[in-house]
């Protein structure tokens, strides 16, 4: 780890000035990922500015009836907050299957989006990797992807996002709020991860020196949001990441699918949102059958490598799960 | 004396230095802290093989508080010609810095000293090292056996043939014949290796984490041609070692820079670095055949092992010897294989040779009890032998049977249905599985002191290892009993090479070796005490060396023994499987503490749940090196894998032996990988005979896996 | 200029305060035992990946190795020096010792500071991963042992001692041995 420099911000504005378009800046949240990187040598900053005294740190009604969550919002809070769990269950349960109890209370929402794939060659300085040094290879097309993506990659890079809690935000059609120096921004969550092709490195469509200052989440899918669930899989019970999850919402009269939301995590750059299984779904019955077409519906875009193959399996196995259970619950 | 009440061995006793443990007061080794000390950071190689070119020290001596840089041309010079306490020469990978030549990947090529960790660390990350690389060799695969020879190791020998094998084969109404693997493990004790080194008054004084003083004064003295006596190694506290905790390079690394920079040094392997440097569990590629009649009793037994180790030393995962002491056979033929890439060392870990062999064996037991219709516990029963199968030597003790009895009531194994995957609750389908585990009972010499002081308290000196084992407790009960006093009069010093030559922890030999020192003493004690005199200020002490009674003791097979009981949940969807509950019974002489002893068996059970599971290192073929060598890629059991694991023991006595006591460290860990497969089979009708069980083996297993 | 890469600060640990200059490298953890002295909080993988560093901060648990010393002024550390009452061991660190909760012992600093949390965020009504309906109208979960061990999942012990360390948790949180929960 190289030396840096270090400031604490206290408002918005003065965090982003004490960035000081520095393109070797960082802004340090809970730390719980770019401390690590830095460890191994993946990040070395030239200066850290803290962001965790700003006003962020809350969760609110907005006015347009949805929600909106500050970037400094640690996951625990996140998950307790009473809104998010009566409206938006899911999203609970995402970040609490996510990491653990000690990183969950450092660990923010801002950082929650912006941390970087836990690909083991991007972590490993010594070994290729596209994304980490463009242009010297991937060594997981050829090697151990066993977690890799079956959506959306290129042949430059098979990462995956470890997001949990992006899976749900995504699943609900969250929009990113965020501050530059020329004023604020927002981009929906669904446009905020570029697609992987030929440039990796290139992960956001952030603007440089840009502040998350926080997440929304729109009204509309209220209805739908507060029948919702969560399902991951992972190597073992707890404290890992997801080898394939589930963020699913489901609103059903009568045995007919009115309303669904569909995302899947670990199985591409960035938190997927199931569009083809959602139209495939809508206006459907609510039934195993349909659930599995519309499951194949998305799934049929997969391109797994040789050892990632179950992972369509898996992916078509926890829609059919999720849903189920919803329009269990829906029926009831 | 004043008389205890009763015998404390076998009764519950907390550990005597858990409040330290638990107010956070107990120190272990990189706690200690120095006037002058300085901090090594190492640099790793980042190619598999080839030559180390050229280091540019330049740039990083000029770096904020950098003192030395270590390398191969400038390290002090070490001999590794001499034979280690273990009876065999140096693994040289430990001999650091003598040469240009890279034999795997994440090899020590240079130490960073500086004042700071923090400059040590970015210094060492900073060095620029050129290499001339050479095309590598990492690919373990069964296919590989013909480049393999025999290799004896520590379970000589190698290859074991009695009666004809293939003659009891054909004649043979059900044969059994199928390969498992197992894969890399790491041990990864949860305090990663540490020391500090420095010269007093002329005498090198190490403070370290290891689990035997006595080895690593041995290997410092050998390695720097050093009168042992003038090598003083201290480790109180250690946090875990599991067979990894011996002599490594960091201490070597340590050694060096404390004798060039005449200051303390201290050297701590981080998480990563223990993955290429602190040893570790070979995979294994095993096939098994077994010959039955057609009620399960065994005609034939074949089981050969392939493991593979570096290309400097040999060091063999012996997992074919776990069937020798097991089961009843006309014809046995057992045969450990061993073939060289360009990998670390591995060394041993929990069990080695018994952890993954009983995976094989105990697996191939349940499918010979599926193709005959023979219960699994009747079956092992059917084959219990009367003397050693191999050895033709009677048995100190065997109680499997016992342990099998007890297990299958406890577990309440005589409900099973033993069709599989027809039980289901909700999204998993259940089953239970059990095998049979073993391990050795040996003992090896040792030396303690025992001292009655003038306050009427004792102190034993003895240089034992608690690397978490309850020794240092279950020493106090041992030399309490042997003195009919109360605990709270006896002190146990342990931990430091100054008092005298003992066992290591390792081999489940540790607390049977001391045991038997300390009680030689303190009867040894009880006989000079006159009663009513008075004990002189500087007390009464008497020695004890157990090497003549160790080496007495009558040829037989020696083990522990233990029946596994597991029962499991499986998702058909996700893959997911869950140990709902696992317990075993375990036949492992006498129980000094209950409670840390039962900790212990469960903690090995839970090993046996992790390796079944979990645990697996992933080589790169390309790149040489592992994918993901830290503790999110290298997953073992957290706390919600393991639920209700259980352990208990019955009565097994061995009048002839004198201790009484056998290890229990690693008999747990033994057979709980292949209960849990078993089990797993029976919940899904699926045989999974490649380790871990993962999610996407369960998945994409069609038959079997 | 380059900015300064070091700070003058006050850390208080313990009730404690300790003023010192620190590298801004230096993490939590290292400022905690190579700097202070306090040695109890332990360093397991210094990634976040094991929890061996757990301390409280500002009352609730976190790792020590991933956050900076610099960041942490104006924060109330508490480390497993400081969770006894004097001599009085802590109920949780009573209950580890009484049942074993241990073996080795160093991932055990960690696992206590994290179940003084556990206990606490239980009674805030916290849900957790296995929390069959996390929705606020179905109540606080109960702390049953499947509740306990999937909170105290970020706390690993090589050594095994899961199966005590879940027993002491649930002694110390006073629910004793609740019933297992139905799932797998």
């Amino acid at each position: 780890m190289r030396e840096f420099g270090y400031r604490r911000a206290l408002d918005v504005p003065g965090a982003v000035a004490l960035l000081d378009g520095d393109p070797d800046a960082r802004f340090l949240g809970g730390g719980t990922n770019l401390v690590d990187l830095m460890k191994t040598g993946v990040e070395r900053p030239t200066r850290l500015v803290d962001i965790r005294e700003l006003p962020l740190d809350r969760v609110e009604p907005a006015e347009d009836g949805g929600l909106r969550i500050g970037a400094t919002v640690t996951n625990s809070d996140l998950a307790a907050h009473p809104e998010v769990r009566r409206r938006y269950p899911a999203l609970a349960q995402a970040v609490l299957a996510g990491a653990s109890g000690q990183l969950r209370n450092m660990a923010t929402v801002g950082g929650n989006l912006l941390q970087r794939t836990r690909c083991g060659y991007f972590g490993d300085v010594s070994s290729p990797c596209n994304k980490r040094d463009p242009g010297s290879g991937c060594p997981a097309v050829e090697g151990e992807h066993r977690n890799h993506a079956i959506l959306g990659a290129s042949a430059h890079c098979v990462a995956t996002h470890p997001s949990d809690m992006g899976v749900a935000l995504t699943a609900f059609d969250a929009r990113v709020t965020y501050e530059t120096a020329t004023g604020p921004g927002e981009i929906p969550l669904a446009d905020f991860y570029l697609p992987v092709e030929e440039t990796p490195h290139r992960e956001t469509a952030l603007p440089p020196g840009a502040l998350i200052t926080g997440v929304t989440l729109p009204p509309g899918a209220t209805a739908t949001a507060a029948n919702s669930c969560y399902r991951k899989v992972r190597e073992r019970a707890s404290y890992a990441f997801a080898i394939g999850s589930v963020a699913a919402a489901l609103d059903v009269r009568d045995g007919t699918v009115r309303d669904v939301r569909l995302a899947f995590g670990a199985v591409a750059s960035r938190p997927w949102r199931a569009h083809a299984a959602e139209r495939a779904l809508t206006g459907a019955p609510a039934d195993a059958e349909h659930f599995a077409a519309a499951a194949d519906a998305e799934l049929a875009a997969a391109r797994p490598l040789p050892h990632n193959g179950y992972k369509v399996t898996l992916m078509r196995n926890l829609v059919v799960a999720c849903l189920s259970e919803l329009a269990e619950e829906a029926a009831r | 004396m004043t008389t205890a009440a009763k015998p404390l061995i076998g009764t519950a006793h907390p550990r005597v230095e858990g409040r330290d443990k638990v107010t956070g007061a107990a120190r272990y080794a990189g706690e200690i802290s120095f006037a002058g000390l300085a901090h090594g950071w190492l640099a790793l190689s980042t190619v598999a093989r080839g030559r180390v070119r050229e280091i540019d020290t330049e740039s990083v001596l000029s770096m904020p508080g950098v003192l030395t840089v270590l390398h191969h041309g400038n390290a002090p010079r070490v001999e590794t010609g001499y034979t280690s306490v273990l009876g065999v020469p140096p693994d040289p990978t430990v001999a650091v810095f003598q040469h240009d030549r890279v034999p795997h990947k994440g090899w020590p090529v240079a130490l960073v000293v500086a004042e700071t960790s923090e400059q040590a660390r970015e210094a060492a990350e900073s060095l620029v090292v050129r290499y001339d690389q050479e095309p590598h060799d990492v690919a373990f695969s069964a296919r590989r056996d013909a480049e393999a020879a025999p290799f004896d190791g520590h379970m000589p020998p190698a290859l074991v043939e009695k009666g004809d094998l293939e003659a009891e084969l054909a004649a043979s109404a059900v044969v059994i014949d199928a390969e498992y693997t197992t894969p890399e493990e790491y041990h990864n004790p949860m305090e990663p290796h540490a020391t500090t080194a420095r010269w007093e008054d002329g005498r090198l004084e190490v403070v370290d984490s290891n689990q035997g003083t006595n080895w690593v004064v041995g290997e410092l003295a050998g390695l720097f041609s050093l009168d042992p006596g003038s090598v003083r190694v201290r480790s109180e506290h250690v946090g875990g070692g599991f067979g990894s905790k011996g002599v490594r390079a960091h201490q070597v690394a340590a050694v060096m820079a404390a004798t060039v920079l005449r200051r303390p040094v201290r050297v701590v392997l981080t998480r990563r670095q223990m993955f290429s440097l602190a040893g570790h569990r070979s995979p294994t590629a095993q096939r098994i055949r077994l010959g039955a009649e057609a009620d399960g009793r065994l005609r034939a037994l074949e089981h050969r092992s392939l493991s593979r180790t570096s290309t400097v030393y040999d060091f063999i995962e012996p997992s074919a010897g776990a069937s020798r002491p097991m089961y009843a056979a006309d014809a046995h033929h057992t045969e450990n294989r061993l073939i060289r890439l360009d990998v670390p060392s591995p060394t041993w870990m929990r069990a080695p040779g018994e952890a993954p062999g009983s995976f094989a064996l105990e697996s191939a037991l349940d499918e010979l009890a599926e193709r005959c219709g023979v219960d699994p516990v009747e079956l092992r029963i059917r084959n219990e032998p009367a003397v050693g199968p191999v050895s033709g030597l009677p048995f100190g003790s065997r109680n499997l049977v016992g342990c099998f009895r007890e297990g299958a009531r406890r577990f309440g194994w005589a409900e099973r249905d033993p069709r599989p995957g027809i039980r289901r609750e909700g999204r998993w389908l259940l089953g239970t599985g059990t095998a049979a585990s073993s391990f050795p009972a040996m003992a090896m010499p040792s030396t303690a002191a025992l001292t009655a002081e003038a306050d009427g308290t004792f102190t034993v000196r003895i240089n034992a290892a608690d690397i978490g084992t309850g020794a240092r407790t279950a020493l106090t009960l041992v030399a309490a009993d042997a003195l009919e006093v109360p605990t709270e009069r006896v002190r146990v010093r342990i931990g430091d090479s100054d008092l005298g030559p003992a066992m290591f922890a390792g081999g489940s030999a540790g607390t049977r070796s001391w045991s038997w020192a300390v009680t030689a003493a303190a009867e040894e004690l009880r006989g000079s005490l006159l009663p009513g005199a008075t004990i002189p200020p500087e007390g009464v002490t008497v020695t004890s060396d157990t090497t003549e009674a160790v080496g007495a003791l009558a040829r037989r097979e020696r083990h522990s023994y233990g029946a596994q009981f597991a029962e499991v949940a499986v998702d058909p969807a996700t893959g997911e499987v869950r140990v709902r509950r696992m317990l075993g019974i375990f036949a492992a002489g006498r129980i000094v503490n209950p409670l840390t002893a039962r900790n212990q068996f469960v903690g090995g059970m839970t090993w046996g749940i992790s390796m079944a599971l979990h645990e697996e290192a992933v080589r790169d073929q390309a790149l040489g090196g592992l994918y993901g060598p830290d503790l999110a890629g290298y997953h073992f059991a957290a706390h919600a894998d393991i639920r209700n694991v259980e352990a208990g023991w019955v009565e097994d006595t061995d009048p002839d032996d004198p201790v009484g006591i056998k290890g229990i460290g690693e008999v747990g860990i033994v057979g709980a990988a292949a209960a849990v497969a078993n089990a797993v089979w029976h919940a899904t009708g699926v045989r999974h005979r490649h380790l871990p069980i993962r999610p996407d083996r369960v998945l994409t297993a069609g038959g079997d896996a | 200029m380059p900015p300064s890469t070091s700070s003058d600060l006050t850390l208080s640990v313990n009730g404690e305060k300790y003023t010192l200059t620190v590298d801004h490298r230096t993490t939590l953890l290292d400022a905690l035992r190579e700097r202070l002295d306090l040695t109890g909080t332990k360093k397991g993988c210094d990634q976040g990946q094991c929890g061996a560093c757990t301390v409280l901060v500002d009352g609730r648990r976190g790792v020590a190795c991933l956050q900076l010393a610099v960041a942490a002024e104006g924060r109330e550390i508490t480390t497993i020096e400081g969770v006894a009452d004097g001599e009085r061991l802590h109920p949780v660190q009573q209950a580890f010792l009484d049942l074993d909760g241990l073996q080795c012992g160093y991932c055990t600093p960690g696992q206590i500071c994290s179940a003084i949390a556990v206990i606490e965020e239980h009674a805030a009504g916290w849900p957790s991963a296995v929390t069959g309906d996390v929705r606020p109208e179905a109540g606080p979960p109960a702390l049953t042992p499947e509740e306990i061990r999937e909170r105290m999942s970020g706390n690993l012990c090589r050594c095994g001692a899961y199966v005590s360390i879940m027993q002491a948790v649930a002694r110390a949180a006073g629910s004793g041995q609740g019933s297992e929960g139905a799932a797998a």
